[in-house]
């Protein structure tokens, strides 16, 4: 496979980690090879070892891992013999990286502008006269505005996005010859993400670099990237070029994970593999309206401002009014129904499922709910109000959810125990192992503490608990966002069957615009606080009135099938 | 601890529990054995506990008990530590003191426990009047150069064993109220306290079912830490004079008895409680550092 232009060879490549209960092949025989300016796309679902790639072909393994077999060339130097001296020097040299969480690679009490200085200077690229200089310049190209007043920020003065591109910045001053991304996008809005993904692709074409992308979402590496390798449980599956990887999978996993992906055009059911049971999901037929909610507000005073500030200051200064992060709500959910609520983050949306949850008190406003106007019982008191278990969440983070403490069996007892639901021991058992049998648990995992269950099944627990009182409504906040694709097909489709055996509303708290058309009767989108659009998912998503949304749309990553 | 009182645990859930405390029981094997020093500490604290059990019923001679015939004399094999100016057998006196020194210890750490760990996690949960007022006594403790507040204690209060527990779990109080308000906090946004609410339990219920037994293992390390601290307090006490009264064996006292000696050339008097004194404390602080080791998620791969 090595030909004569390639830039990086990795031949057979396996890596092991040493743990407590033996050695684990993380990563078996792969091979990879890169030519000079290919952007090459690495897509895998969590454990598939292609991070694991990435850091044996920079060598920053952690301790227990190292390299077991097969070879590592980059531009001629063996990369898998290098010693550690020679590695230092090509790092951030010829080889960078960039990674998941911008905000945790950055130094926090260093001016972002000093730290690319730093690298400059580690490798010899600038001297104290220019290295300024040649920071800004750095800062200019990864597109920041007003970059010798950026030089000067710190990393938390800075948005998500902004910090991504000072990491850019980072791992592009030195201009090497290959650029690693591991999930640069992942945490990031779509608008956000479309950017630093334009970004990145544009400094590749601009400077013939060769770079890999390493994500878990097909579509946007089919989007960015010229040729893509599926790696499934630490083992390549298939390699191909993009066009054909859409048009024409070869490998049963790659076609599993394409239909997987939530994509326009389809239905809940076609996310599932071919196999499986495929009932049609029940028409629904909207009711009564559950929940109103009318003109809510919910303000933050701004730190810093004193008292004498704001009882005497003049009330339109916005420096000193209250910041307002929702602002004049009003929208009906019906019974029976889903409603998306979508928007990028800050704009508000889990501010807003917060206070309709009833744990945080609305400022104004009314949140009518079967009637009764539940905005006006304070948050505090609400835990032992009758409507409690009517309205239940399901939280975005399954493993965050759960208590380490208590077994799958406590966590889903837990709302039994406290409304008293259930009459003895046998009589609570019986009801949680039939809620583990309507989300698809199995029984016997019941007894295991949330560590030992994986991701998808943490998610199970999670809904468990949720409609274990029967509630008329759910707020799920964006409930698959943790999951891998395989694991969030299953789930939204567990969602959508359970809505329809139950009868329950969703409010459907989601970034992710494909995944609210599968499963929403209507959409909100929300921005600053505000409702830029409503309407029904078909007008709202393929028929866009506002700019915003049009610009949310925009933003998805349309792989090239999928444009066609 | 979690599991609530009203279920009577079926067969499977006890195996469950087995299971789970079998692979605790792993990892701390795995952990000791990854590190002997951690090993050393445990078989020091069980001598520490047979000593403070069994202690009166092994020793061969009376604690108390005066022999004007052989007074001042160098360890032997009569006597393995020597004997003091009243000739009592200072190995004895060692040995039966544990068990004072190690009951001030335990009192005094789970008192501060109790009372600080509670103080702690109102603080940190439920923040706003609770938090300042927790926080404003913990600072005034800490505003006080601490011996100097333990000895202030014991001397108003008057010289006896309550008092110096007591004295030691106030000057230990503001770390734990720091320690449980810090962790109290950090979990109060968590997921799963949200959930809690959600499912109908009060903000008391909360703290004490839910923040409590996550935080508990971080309290033990620093309960483990205290109680070196804590005896090492009770001995320094007692060597100036203040709490435990001679004759009562109790190594502070026997060090002050035997500090004035040492130039005469009898050393044993001084060295041996001192020496006991000094390995209860590397002991408790080496288990502190073990049990961080233990209870860390990170090394839990």
């Amino acid at each position: 496979m090595a030909s004569a232009s390639s830039l990086l060879d990795v031949q057979g490549l396996t890596v092991e980690f040493e743990t407590r209960r033996g050695v684990v092949r993380a990563v078996r025989n792969i091979d990879i090879s890169l030519a000079k300016g290919e952007t090459l796309g690495i897509v895998g679902e969590s454990g598939s070892g292609k991070s694991v790639t990435s850091y044996a072909v920079m060598r920053i393994l952690d301790r227990a891992g190292k390299i077991a077999a097969g070879s590592i060339r980059f531009a001629g130097i063996d990369l898998d013999k290098a010693s550690e001296s020679e590695m230092v020097d090509l790092r951030g040299r010829e080889m960078s990286m960039i990674f998941q969480n911008p905000r945790a690679a950055l130094n926090p009490i260093r001016r972002v502008g000093h730290q690319i200085e730093d690298v400059l200077r580690q490798h010899a690229q600038a001297g104290s006269g220019d290295a300024r200089d040649k920071a800004v310049d750095a800062l200019r190209q990864v597109k920041i505005a007003r970059p010798e007043e950026r030089y000067d920020a710190y990393p938390f003065e800075l948005s998500g996005g902004m910090c991504q591109r000072i990491v850019i910045a980072l791992a592009l001053a030195c201009r090497p010859k290959l650029l690693i991304a591991d999930e640069p996008t992942t945490g990031l809005d779509v608008t956000t993400q479309k950017a630093v993904m334009e970004l990145i692709v544009e400094l590749t074409r601009e400077r013939g670099m060769s770079t890999i992308l390493i994500t878990h979402d097909l579509g946007l590496a089919a989007t960015y990237c010229d040729r893509i390798v599926v790696m499934e449980k630490g083992a390549i599956v298939e390699t191909a070029t993009s066009e054909q990887i859409f048009a024409r999978p070869a490998h049963d996993y790659t076609r599993k994970l394409m239909r997987a992906t939530p994509r326009p055009g389809i239905g809940l059911r076609d996310l599932l593999p071919d196999d499986a049971t495929s009932t049609p999901i029940p028409p629904n037929a909207p009711g009564a309206p559950l929940l109103t909610v009318r003109g809510l507000v919910k303000e933050y005073e701004r730190p810093g401002v004193g008292v004498l500030a704001r009882v005497f200051g003049r009330r339109t200064d916005p420096a000193v009014l209250p910041f307002r992060a929702v602002d004049g709500l009003s929208f009906e959910v019906m019974r029976g129904e889903s409603v998306g609520l979508v928007g990028e983050s800050g704009c508000g949306k889990s501010t807003t499922s917060m206070m309709l949850m009833r744990l945080l008190d609305p400022t104004e406003g009314e949140i009518i709910f079967d009637g009764e106007n539940i905005g006006a019982i304070p948050a505090r008191s609400f835990a032992a109000d009758k409507l409690r278990p009517r309205i239940q969440m399901v939280f975005q983070d399954p493993t965050d959810s759960l208590n380490p403490r208590y077994t799958a069996f406590r966590a889903i007892a837990d709302p039994l125990l406290r409304f008293g639901a259930a009459s003895g021991a046998d009589d609570l058992r019986t009801r949680c192992e039939e809620l583990a049998r309507t989300v698809g648990l199995p029984v016997d995992l019941l007894d295991r503490f949330p560590h030992q269950l994986s991701g998808g099944q943490k998610a199970r627990v999670g809904i468990a608990r949720a409609i274990a009182l029967k509630p008329d409504l759910v707020v799920l906040d964006e409930p698959t966002a943790a999951l891998d694709v395989s694991v969030q097909a299953l789930v939204l489709n567990l969602l959508a069957d359970l809505k329809a055996t139950l009868g329950m509303s969703y409010l459907f708290v989601s970034h992710d615009l494909h995944v609210v058309r599968l499963i929403c009767d209507r959409v909100i989108v929300m921005k600053g606080g505000r409702i830029v659009e409503q309407g029904s998912a078909e007008d709202v998503l393929d028929r866009p009135q506002a700019d915003y949304t049009r610009e949310l749309i925009a933003a998805l990553p349309h792989p090239p099938a999928a444009a066609a | 601890m979690t599991a609530a009182p009203i279920i009577k645990a079926p067969q499977r859930r006890t195996s469950a529990r087995f299971a789970a405390l079998s692979s605790n029981l792993a990892h701390a094997r795995y952990v000791i054995g990854g590190n002997p020093v951690t090993g050393f500490a445990f078989l020091l604290l069980f001598l520490l506990i047979f000593c403070a059990l069994f202690g009166p019923w092994i020793v061969p001679y009376d604690p108390l008990a005066s022999d004007t015939s052989a007074t001042l004399q160098a360890p032997s094999w009569k006597h393995w530590f020597g004997t003091d100016q009243l000739g009592r057998d200072i190995f004895s006196r060692v040995v039966v003191a544990t068990r004072l020194d190690m009951t001030i210890a335990v009192t005094s750490v789970a008192l501060v426990f109790a009372v600080g760990g509670l103080a702690g996690i109102a603080s940190g949960f439920f923040g706003g009047w609770t938090d300042r007022i927790v926080g404003r006594i913990a600072d005034t403790i800490m505003a006080f150069p601490l011996f100097v507040l333990a000895m202030g204690i014991v001397a108003a209060l008057g010289n006896t064993v309550t008092n110096i527990v007591l004295a030691t779990a106030i000057i230990n109080f503001p770390l734990y109220v720091r320690i449980a308000r810090t962790e109290a906090s950090v979990r109060r946004e968590a997921g799963y306290v949200m959930a809690a609410r959600l499912t109908g339990n009060s903000d008391l219920r909360i703290a004490l079912t839910t923040i409590l037994p996550n935080i508990l293992p971080i309290m033990m390390v620093q309960m483990s830490l205290t109680m070196g601290y804590a005896i090492l307090n009770a001995a320094g006490l007692s060597f100036i004079g203040l709490g435990v009264r001679p004759p009562t064996p109790e190594w502070g006292i026997m060090v002050a008895e035997g500090a004035g000696s040492i130039i005469s050339g009898e050393w044993w008097i001084a060295l041996f409680p001192g020496l006991a004194l000094m390995l209860a404390v590397f002991c408790f602080n080496l288990i502190g550092d073990g049990l961080r080791d233990i209870v860390d998620p990170q090394r839990r791969t």
